[in-house]
């Protein structure tokens, strides 16, 4: 048994978190880029989005609305004692997600991961980060065999702002997604500045 | 409430989470959000009964976020957040909310951010 004599103070939870969301079509590698940054096994929940624009907030009558079910596939970064970065990989074929508020709401920025081969997967999460004033990267993921377009080519044909970064990476590889986040970060930073 | 072999498999997956709930599915009390975080303070003995919130309790042993919560209990956020609503409501649950929209752009939590992930 626990003994709690002595504890005038209420307890509170001195750690807080924020979150990174990663984007992009679907089979671009977004849930094997939060995979391989993690320290945990990604987790994945089920939820349940209606068409009026969020998470189910009432299922009374919900026969009536349009719903469907996104998983999200989600992994853990402890950045220090205090604070810990989730990133969410947002569903990808579902178009739904873009209607999800909470999902994108306080998120410090994101990553659009690109596919060559069908580089037009990726406007719609551009286009919604833009909209949206969430800042972002680019990253090209270089699948075994796709042709690697040059940074510009790409930024040209994606009509990117020029402040957007554009990186190349390979999200199986631990090494190559952190520097995708820190690139994002670096260009959080001088956003800022 | 212990019972679900009323159900097959398909409406369980939706039935057991919102008769968990009990039918409630606004949690808005405490504006959980998603990568809210939370803990259990809850001694065990005062721990509840209820089969719901023991597995909810027993899961948040350390801080975890709600999405957390919600996969390993292998149910909706929306749910899950109703279930904390009560257990913090009773103080077996303390939590804290995302570093909020406005500090998102504080200098000093990106390079936080930052120096965390080149130490990878």
């Amino acid at each position: 048994m626990v003994s709690v004599d002595s504890e005038p103070v209420a307890p509170r939870l001195e750690r807080s978190a924020v979150k990174i969301l990663v984007a992009g079509g679907f089979g671009v590698g977004k849930t094997t880029m939060v995979g391989s940054v993690s320290e945990i096994v990604p987790l994945r929940t089920e939820e349940v989005l209606t068409s009026a624009g969020a998470a189910v907030d009432d299922l009374t009558g919900v026969s009536g609305k349009t719903t469907t079910t996104v998983a999200l596939d989600f992994g853990r970064i402890t950045v220090n004692q205090a604070l810990v970065l989730y990133l969410f990989g947002t569903p990808g074929q579902e178009r739904f997600w873009f209607m999800w508020d909470e999902l994108a709401t306080g998120s410090l920025g994101a990553v659009v991961l690109a596919d060559t081969r069908r580089l037009d997967s990726c406007f719609a999460a551009v286009d919604f980060f833009e909209s949206r004033g969430i800042p972002f990267v680019v990253g090209v993921n270089c699948f075994d065999g796709a042709p690697r377009h040059p940074v510009r080519q790409v930024r040209e044909a994606i009509d990117l702002a020029p402040g957007v970064p554009v990186v190349h990476c390979d999200v199986r590889d631990r090494e190559s997604s952190k520097e995708v986040l820190v690139t994002l970060v670096e260009h959080l930073l001088q956003t800022v500045r | 409430m212990s019972e679900t072999g009323w159900f097959d498999e398909d409406s369980r997956r939706l039935v057991r989470p919102f008769a968990m709930a009990r039918g409630r599915t606004r949690p808005d009390r405490y504006d959980l959000d998603m990568i809210t975080l939370v803990v259990a303070v809850a001694p065990p003995e005062r721990r509840r009964a209820d089969p719901g919130q023991a597995e909810i309790l027993e899961i948040c042993s350390h801080p975890l976020s709600v999405a957390e919560v919600a996969a390993k209990a292998d149910l909706p956020m929306v749910v899950v957040k109703v279930l904390l609503s009560d257990l913090i409501e009773s103080g077996d649950v303390i939590f804290r909310p995302p570093v909020g929209r406005g500090t998102a752009n504080d200098p000093d939590l990106l390079r936080a951010v930052l120096d965390g992930l080149r130490r990878l």
